[in-house]
C-alpha cells in the first residue's frame, strides 16, 4: 500500500524559557488510505505535538511531511494550498474546539464554502454530514452548548469530513467522553474510514481501544517512536521493553481482582533526555551499554520496527520478561 | 464488621427546572477494610451519593434516607458535627489532583493543616507525621517534597500528596472519585497497588467511583452498578463481571474494547445516558434496554436476590439461566 502521509525524521523543538526542549526527535512513520494508525505513549510523549506537526500547525517543526504526493507547507498567514484541505485534524475537547457562539451548521459549512460552494449548498450538505455523524439534521440551526460531549464530539467530526478529507488526524477523539459514547464514536470512525477509504492517524492513550481499532501501532516513548508495527503481532509479542509495560499497566475487566505491573518513575522532562536509549532509567531490562549507547531503530523479520538492543536486526522478536 | 450502612438514601438537586432526584432509594453497606466499586456513567449519581456521606452536597441539595457511619447518623447532621468527621474519619480524594490541591500552599502546609486542626498536635509532630504520610504513599525525598508546591510535581505523584492528605487523621473510610482517570495507565498501576496496600495494612475500607471496569476489576470486592441514580446491579465484583444478570451491566462489559469478537466495531449501548431531571419513568433504562418489555415502563423493577450475595432491580431478568450468561 502507497502511504498517503509520509512523515520523515520529524523534529519538534520550542524553547522554555532559555531551554530548549524536543517534544519531538526524529519521527519516522506513514498511513495509507483506509489503514488506521493508533500512535500511543504516556503524556508528555509528544504524540499530540506529533499530530499537530503533520498537519502543519506548528511553526517550530522540521523534517518532511508528505501528504499525498505535496510536501506539507505550515499554515501561516498566508493561504494554504487547497491541497492540504484533505488533511484534518479532530482534537480531544469538543468543548474547545467548536465555536459556542456560533451554530453548528455555519461551523461545519465553512470548509465547503472556502472550497467554493454556495451557503445553501454548503447548509445542506452540512445537514447531510450531521446526518451521517447520528444527529438530527436540524441540528445545523442549534449551538454546542446544546449537544452532550459525545454529540459535539460527532459535530467536530462532521465539521472535519465536510471537505472529504483523504486523512484525519485524531488526537485522544474518545477520552473526554463517556463509555456508551466512546464505542459508539470509535465506531463511526471506524465506518468512516472504510466507507471513504481516508487514513486516520488515532491518537490516543487508551491502549485497549487502540488495539481493536488499528490496523498498526506507533508506540512513543519522550519524542521517539519506540515500536512501530501490525496491531495484532505487537499484542502478540511486544519486543520493546516499553511496549510491554504499557501493555501490562493496562487493569481487565475479568473479575480476577489482579493488580496490574506499574512501571515506576515518569516520563522524563524532555529537556534533559536520558543519554543512550532514553527508556533506559526505567527500563526492567536495561543493561550497562543502555545508558551510552542509543539503539538503532531496526526491522524485524515480521517487518515491524523497534529501538531496542534486545532485538537483532532482521531477526523475529525475542520475547520479554519481567 | 459493617462500618458505613446506607438506607433508602435520596439526593434531591435543585436544578433549573426546580427539584430533581440525583440518587433514587440507594441502600448498600462497607464492611470494614473492604473496597466498594460503584460504576456508571456520568450523571448516574455516584459521585453526588459520595458528597452526600461527605455532607459535601451542592448548594440547596438535600440528602434523606439514612446514612449511618460507624454508629452515627450522617443525615440531618449539624455542620459542626459534620466538621468533626469529615476529613478525619472519612476522607475523599478527587479526579484531578490539579484542582484538589491548593496551587500557592506548600505541601506541608497542606498536609498538616487538618492533622492540627483535627488532632490538636504541635507544628513539630504535625511535621513528622507529615513525613511518615509522604514516605507511606511513597513519595521520593519526603523533606525536599514538603516544602515545594503541587505544580512541582506530576500528576500521578499528587495523586500519591493527595491520598497523604486523605490519610493524615487515620480515616476509618477513604472515598475516591476516579481517582485514576486523569492519570497514564503505568501511573495508575502504581496508585492502584497503593490503595490495595493500604487496605492491606491500614484495614482502611474504601469506596472507589469510576466508570471504569478494569480499575474496578483490580481493587474491588464488591461492586455495585448504577443508573440515572438508582442500583441496577450489586454483588462480589468477580461474580458481577463474569455473569452479568442486568442488562445495562452486561451492555457496559459488551463495550469493553478487550471484549469479545466483533472485529474492529465495539458494541455500543444504544441511545445516551438521561439527564437529570429527565429519568424515564419504571426502570430508567427501559429507554436503551433490548429486553424491555411494556411492564419496564412504569412502577419499580423487581429486586431480584441472588444467593443472598447478589442483587439486581430488573423485572425481566432476561440471563436468568442455570449457568449465568457469558456471552
Amino acid at each position: 500500500m502507497k502511504p498517503i502521509v509520509e512523515v520523515n525524521n520529524l523534529s519538534v523543538e520550542y524553547t522554555r524559557g532559555d531551554q530548549k526542549v524536543g517534544a519531538v526527535a526524529g519521527v519516522d512513520l506513514h498511513v495509507g488510505a483506509g489503514e488506521i494508525l493508533g500512535l500511543v505513549g504516556e503524556s508528555g510523549c509528544g504524540k499530540s505535538t506529533l499530530g499537530k506537526a503533520i498537519v502543519g500547525i506548528l511553526q517550530g517543526a522540521d523534517g518532511e511531511v508528505n501528504f499525498d504526493g505535496q510536501q506539507v507547507s505550515k499554515i501561516g498567514r498566508g493561504q494554504r494550498d487547497a491541497h492540504f484541505r484533505n488533511l484534518q485534524m479532530i482534537f480531544q475537547d469538543p468543548y474547545g474546539s467548536l465555536n459556542p457562539r456560533r451554530k453548528i451548521g455555519d461551523q461545519i459549512a465553512d470548509g465547503p464554502r472556502i472550497g467554493g460552494i454556495s451557503k445553501s449548498e454548503a447548509l445542506e450538505k452540512a445537514a447531510s454530514l450531521l446526518e451521517r455523524v447520528g444527529l438530527p439534521r436540524n441540528a445545523v440551526e442549534r449551538y454546542p452548548h446544546q449537544f452532550s460531549g459525545g454529540q459535539r464530539q460527532r459535530i467536530a467530526i462532521a465539521r472535519a469530513l465536510a471537505i472529504s478529507p483523504k486523512v484525519i488526524i485524531a488526537d485522544e477523539p474518545i477520552s473526554a467522553l463517556d463509555t456508551s459514547s466512546q464505542a459508539a464514536v470509535a465506531n463511526l470512525l471506524v465506518n468512516l474510514v472504510e466507507e471513504f477509504q481516508m487514513g486516520l492517524i488515532f491518537i490516543s492513550h487508551d491502549l485497549s481501544i487502540v488495539r481493536r481499532i488499528s490496523d498498526r501501532v506507533a508506540v512513543m516513548y519522550l519524542g521517539k517512536i519506540v515500536e512501530t508495527g501490525k496491531t495484532e503481532e505487537i499484542w502478540n509479542s511486544p519486543a520493546h521493553p516499553y511496549t510491554k509495560a504499557l501493555m501490562s499497566a493496562i487493569p481487565h475487566a475479568d473479575g480476577k481482582a489482579f493488580i496490574p505491573l506499574d512501571l515506576p518513575g515518569d516520563v522524563p522532562n524532555p529537556a534533559y533526555p536520558p543519554s543512550g536509549c532514553r527508556f533506559h532509567p526505567r527500563c526492567p531490562l536495561a543493561q550497562g551499554e543502555c545508558a551510552s549507547r542509543e539503539p538503532l531503530h531496526v526491522s524485524l523479520s515480521d517487518g515491524r520496527k523497534v529501538s531496542c538492543i534486545l532485538q537483532e536486526a532482521g531477526s523475529a522478536p525475542k520475547t520479554l520478561t519481567f | 464488621m459493617t462500618l458505613l450502612s446506607v438506607r433508602n438514601l435520596t439526593v434531591t438537586l435543585m436544578t433549573a427546572s426546580g427539584p430533581a432526584d440525583a440518587v433514587r432509594n440507594l441502600s448498600f453497606d462497607i464492611e470494614r477494610g473492604q473496597i466498594l466499586g460503584i460504576a456508571g456513567e456520568s450523571g448516574s449519581g455516584k459521585t453526588m451519593t459520595a458528597l452526600s456521606i461527605m455532607g459535601l452536597l451542592p448548594y440547596k441539595g438535600k440528602a434523606s434516607g439514612s446514612i449511618n457511619f460507624d454508629g452515627e447518623e450522617l443525615v440531618g447532621f449539624k455542620p459542626k458535627d459534620l466538621r468533626r468527621v469529615r476529613g478525619k474519619d472519612v476522607a475523599m480524594i478527587f479526579q484531578d489532583p490539579m484542582t484538589s490541591l491548593h496551587p500557592m500552599l506548600t505541601i506541608e502546609t497542606q498536609l498538616t493543616e487538618h492533622l492540627r486542626h483535627h488532632r490538636k498536635v504541635s507544628k513539630g509532630e504535625a511535621r513528622a507525621r507529615a513525613l511518615e504520610l509522604l514516605d507511606t504513599v511513597k513519595i521520593p525525598d519526603p523533606k525536599t517534597a514538603l516544602k515545594a508546591h503541587p505544580s512541582q510535581f506530576s500528576g500521578g505523584m499528587r495523586q500519591r500528596i493527595a491520598i497523604a492528605m486523605a490519610l493524615a487523621c487515620q480515616p476509618k473510610l477513604l472515598i475516591a472519585d476516579e481517582p485514576t482517570t486523569a492519570l497514564d495507565v503505568t501511573v495508575q498501576a502504581g496508585i492502584l497497588k497503593l490503595l490495595d496496600e493500604l487496605r492491606k495494612s491500614q484495614n482502611l475500607s474504601v469506596i472507589v467511583i469510576t466508570h471504569d471496569l478494569g480499575v474496578l476489576s483490580a481493587l474491588t470486592n464488591r461492586l455495585m452498578i448504577m443508573y440515572a441514580g438508582a442500583e441496577v446491579e450489586s454483588g462480589p465484583t468477580s461474580q458481577v463481571l463474569t455473569r452479568p444478570r442486568h442488562p445495562y451491566t452486561q451492555g457496559l462489559i459488551d463495550a469493553l474494547p478487550d471484549s469479545g469478537a466483533n472485529g474492529k466495531r465495539l458494541i455500543a449501548i444504544e441511545g445516551m445516558p438521561p439527564e437529570l431531571g429527565k429519568f424515564p419513568t419504571g426502570c430508567a433504562f427501559h429507554t436503551r434496554c433490548s429486553f424491555a418489555r411494556s411492564e419496564c415502563k412504569s412502577g419499580t423493577p423487581n429486586k431480584v436476590d441472588i444467593d443472598g450475595i447478589r442483587r439486581i432491580f430488573c423485572t425481566v431478568d432476561p440471563f436468568d439461566t442455570p449457568a449465568g450468561v457469558n456471552r
